[in-house]
């Protein structure tokens, strides 16, 4: 449904991305009927340059309950698929084998051990299963592993999904639970009261107790209108994309995966290119191809197809910002960099939360307060 | 269904090469692409589709309609409209995907 | 490699360029995907010298065009070499060539990669023994090959009538012309004016008609709702005529729609684009020399706006012409003067574009078609699941990508992304200037991992004279 003129909700959601999108999902789902306000083509649109994973291994050193949040999210996505596909036919390709990041020296193994070994440690009682897999031993699980891969490490909780399927399916199971979508809707302004917020869209305007900034990389100019702060800057990521092959890469690794139309995504560069992704660097391109055929050298023989460069939406210290409005009770905002991942949080525990009126307790550690600490600091 | 014009085109301006097509020889003038071979060689298909299987032969012979993607000489999906006839060159159709060769690769 | 121009393309426009800027003093690189000059339309041209069912201006000034290109110093010409990436701003070509890839620095780059032929999506379309006319020209050129059996030629345009004669004169039997084009199409053409001063090309159109009628073509007029049948290759192709329906047994079918410019790496560097009514088609803006919205960046030939080869030729010497003033070569005088000649070599090549751009204007259903018409040929996904795509809100190309996949495939959108962004202006009741163009990436075309990985900055020797 889309509609027109004046209108007043239990909730609006501004943003139509991943993160919007699974949060109104769950919104409605919970009940409340909800506006999703979403841009047009000009948007900064990380979802669509998301690789795909559903990643828990290596989340949150330092922040167990970032760790904890991704693996509750990885618990949540099994029934967020199943939902999805019994409302709208959709699958999303949800698969949850276990992850592979593999390593290129002995030194890089042990590195990767301490890294884990400490996730365990700050994991506490809920536990950290992973394993450093050496190569003699990954030859079984994966086809044609390069010569120079030394080893691995797994964990169990890893697994992929399609981007684009599940961004189409929250915006599918959104309208069929009767949620107002309102795409090339630019918000204009926005009067904030507590628990009544006005959005202003051109000349007509929605109004809610509930308003909840997910616009990912446009949440740095709206959050100060609800008295929050969203300090965010864009991280430039590259992927290239082959052209389709016959299944024979069923383990998600942090570089190479396969799509269920059996392309193979290669990726997980790193830039600072602002707000451009438009232009593409082939050396970045190189480095990456490098990187996926030292990996699997089979990988040589495959055509690219088309490549792209997506902005992840990074805060100061790379974890999720999750705040609500002390002035403004009823306004939240949400950003983080894995939209796939924290699908299964945001529709089935954030969503929640929004709706019964307050974050709980243990989301205050991804308030943007944490920002201020460490420049008072 | 295409067929030469050996009085048009006499030798030895028009040197003929043999290339295989499905395993069957065919004899195409010199110059010509491997898509143009596969033409004049009467195969029903030069792949099939990997979306539906449909059965694709070359539409635009000028690269940009990729439905010409062929095996050449052991290396999948190249456009064979551009890929000039050479003797002895082995030309195979494809069925939907191609697979990745694992077991070749060191 | 470094070079004063690099010239992307080796068909007549980037052949009369790159003479033209060595004469100039400057220092070419041309490359091209092929393995010999020519393009598309002087295509093999060296290696067809004396079929005479291409004698005439194909040969001659084909010919002639190629030798002076091989002849001329101080071009660097890098056959079976494709673009994969440009860098406008500082100047840089990212090729591949011979299973690895290398850089060439240039100071200004022209793009001369010509047009392709208007996708033609209509039922039926992707079945074996269906091409473009093109494709059928190209086979006659590079292996002196014809169709056999029952051959339909489908669509409207000077092609049309051009393959016509050449099939007929090498032997084709049974050849039926289907000719699409609104009745009324040449009231309005003639009104275009242009007759007098582009008589030489329309004698010429007109003799290619009387030779088809004394060859014995079939021509059918006003044809519309083609559809090709047949199973797992064509055999029936099907019209209406006013209310009548028609069908004749078809075993090859050439369908042709008139040519566009290939903008696939204009857009792919985000230049201006200006969208053209009468022909449904996206041209890069330009300016007389052929410069573009980027400073480094210039455009020559079909490419920028059809016209033909002889207005490529010219577009080619004048944006030649431009490059050395720009590089400091000429200063505007002498541009200007050095110019003057091409220029009304061009004016008088492009005299009957406004006549003929009227007579063959594609009907609106090109950009639309049938819901059951495959639209994106490496995917199949249909007009009908564009439509759909389009009523749930996907208000552009770009969206519907993302939606359905249309796009996605190796062709990454030349043979479909117009009309989808047609079916979406058709539904959602907006100007394609509104609804937009897909925007490809680099790679421009496919090239292997392998490939992409093992750069070899040293493959590209130096400039030799």
């Amino acid at each position: 449904m889309i509609a027109t003129g004046h209108d007043t909700r239990d909730a609006i959601v501004i943003g139509g991305g991943l993160v919007g999108a699974a949060i109104a999902y769950g919104l409605q789902r919970q009940g409340l009927s909800t506006v999703m306000l979403d841009e047009g083509d000009v948007a900064h649109r990380a979802s669509r340059g998301n690789f795909g994973l559903v990643w828990v291994q290596s989340k949150g050193l330092g922040a167990p309950h970032y760790q904890h949040w991704t693996h509750a999210s990885a618990r949540a996505w099994p029934d967020l698929a199943a939902d999805l596909l019994a409302t709208t036919g959709i699958g999303v390709g949800l698969h949850q084998p276990g992850g592979l990041h593999f390593c290129f020296s002995d030194d890089e193994m042990a590195q990767r051990d301490a890294l884990m070994g400490q996730l365990r440690r700050e994991a506490g009682n809920a536990g950290y299963e992973y394993r450093m897999i050496p190569a003699a031993e990954l030859r079984d699980m994966v086809p044609g592993l390069g010569p120079q891969v030394v080893g691995a490490s797994w964990t169990p909780y890893d697994g992929h999904a399609s981007p684009l399927h599940l961004l189409r399916a929250l915006h599918a199971a959104f309208q069929d639970l009767g949620g107002l979508y309102r795409p090339n809707a630019k918000v204009t302004a926005i009067q904030a009261a507590p628990r009544d917020f006005t959005v202003a869209i051109g000349s007509e305007a929605v109004r809610a107790p509930r308003l909840v900034l997910a616009s990912g990389l446009g949440n740095a100019d709206l959050a100060p209108l609800v008295g929050l702060s969203a300090p965010l800057r864009p991280e430039r990521g590259q992927i290239l994309v082959t052209e389709r092959t016959r299944q024979v890469l069923d383990l998600p690794t942090h570089v190479v995966r396969q799509t269920e139309e059996g392309s193979l995504l290669l990726g997980d560069s790193k830039e600072d290119m602002g707000f451009d992704t438009l232009t593409q660097t082939p050396a970045i391109m190189r480095a990456i191809a490098h990187k996926a055929v030292r990996t699997f050298p089979w990988i040589a023989e495959l055509n690219i197809v088309r490549a792209w460069a997506a902005l992840r939406v990074m805060s100061p210290d790379g974890k999720p910002i999750y705040d609500e409005s002390e002035r403004y009770p009823g306004a939240t905002i949400a950003n983080c960099h894995s939209g796939v991942t924290l699908a299964g949080a945001h529709a089935g525990l954030l969503a929640p939360m929004i709706a019964a009126g307050a974050l709980a307790p243990e989301m205050s550690p991804f308030s943007a307060r944490r920002f201020d600490v460490q420049k008072a600091a | 269904m295409f067929r030469r014009r050996p009085e048009a085109r006499p030798a030895p301006r028009d040197r003929l090469v043999e290339v295989f097509v499905a395993g069957r020889s065919v004899r195409v003038p010199d110059g010509a692409s491997a898509a143009a071979a596969v033409l004049l060689s009467g195969a029903p298909a030069i792949r099939t589709t990997p979306v539906n299987g449909a059965p694709r032969l070359p539409y635009c012979m000028i690269g940009i309609c990729f439905d010409c993607l062929a095996e050449i000489d052991g290396v999948a999906n190249r456009q064979a409209c551009l890929v000039p006839v050479a003797p002895g060159m082995r030309i195979e159709p494809q069925a939907g995907a191609r697979a990745a060769r694992i077991e070749d690769a060191a | 490699m470094s070079c004063d121009l690099a010239i992307v393309g080796a068909g007549p426009a980037g052949m009369a360029a790159a003479i033209e800027a060595a004469a100039l003093g400057l220092s070419v690189a041309v490359l091209d995907e092929q393995p010999a000059p020519g393009g598309q339309v002087f295509r093999a041209v060296e290696a067809a010298a004396g079929d005479p069912a291409l004698a005439g201006e194909f040969l001659d000034a084909g010919g002639a065009l190629a030798d002076a290109f091989r002849a001329t110093k101080g071009i660097a010409y890098r056959p079976r070499t494709t673009l994969w990436h440009l860098d406008p701003d500082a100047g840089v070509l990212s090729v591949a060539s011979d299973g690895a890839t290398a850089e060439i620095e240039a100071r200004r780059v022209l793009l001369a990669t010509g047009a392709q032929e208007r996708p033609v999506p209509i039922p039926g379309w992707t079945l074996p023994g269906v091409m473009s006319a093109g494709a059928a020209q190209i086979l006659l050129k590079t292996a002196g090959a014809v169709p056999e059996g029952s051959v339909v030629i489908a669509g409207q345009g000077p092609l049309c009538w051009l393959l016509a004669v050449q099939l007929l004169r090498a032997g084709v039997e049974r050849l039926t012309l289907l000719e699409t084009g609104a009745g009324g199409a040449l009231r309005d053409a003639l009104r275009a004016g242009g007759l007098w001063t582009g008589r030489r090309l329309l004698a010429k159109g007109v003799a290619l008609m009387r030779e088809t009628r004394a060859r014995g073509l079939t021509v059918v007029r006003n044809v519309r709702d083609l559809r090709a049948e047949g199973d797992g290759r064509i055999s029936t192709m099907r019209w209406r005529q006013g209310e009548r329906e028609h069908a004749i047994a078809c075993d090859t079918l050439l369908l042709h729609e008139g040519v566009i410019p290939s903008t696939h790496i204009t857009r792919a560097l985000g230049l201006d684009h200006d969208w053209d009514e009468t022909q449904l088609c996206w041209r890069p803006r330009l300016d007389a020399w052929g410069a573009t919205s980027h400073p480094a960046v210039a455009v020559a030939g079909d490419g920028g706006g059809i016209g033909g080869w002889e207005a490529a030729a010219a577009g080619g010497r004048l944006a030649a012409i431009d490059a050395a003033h720009r590089l400091g070569r000429l200063d505007a005088a002498a541009r200007d003067a050095r110019a003057a000649d091409h220029r009304k070599t061009q004016r008088a090549a492009l005299a009957l574009r406004p006549f003929l751009d009227r007579l063959y204007r594609p009907g609106p259903g090109i950009l639309a078609p049938a819901d059951d018409t495959i639209v994106c040929r490496c995917e199949e996904i249909t007009a009908g699941q564009i439509r759909g795509a389009a009523r749930l809100g996907a208000a552009g190309p770009n969206q519907v990508k993302a939606f359905l996949r249309a796009g996605m495939g190796p062709c990454q959108g030349r043979m479909c992304g117009t009309v989808v962004a047609g079916l979406i202006a058709e539904t959602r009741g907006v100007s394609m200037e509104t609804v937009g163009a897909l925007r490809p990436r680099a790679p421009f075309k496919p090239m292997t991992v392998g490939e992409l990985a093992n750069a070899r900055p040293e493959a590209m020797p130096e400039l030799t004279a």
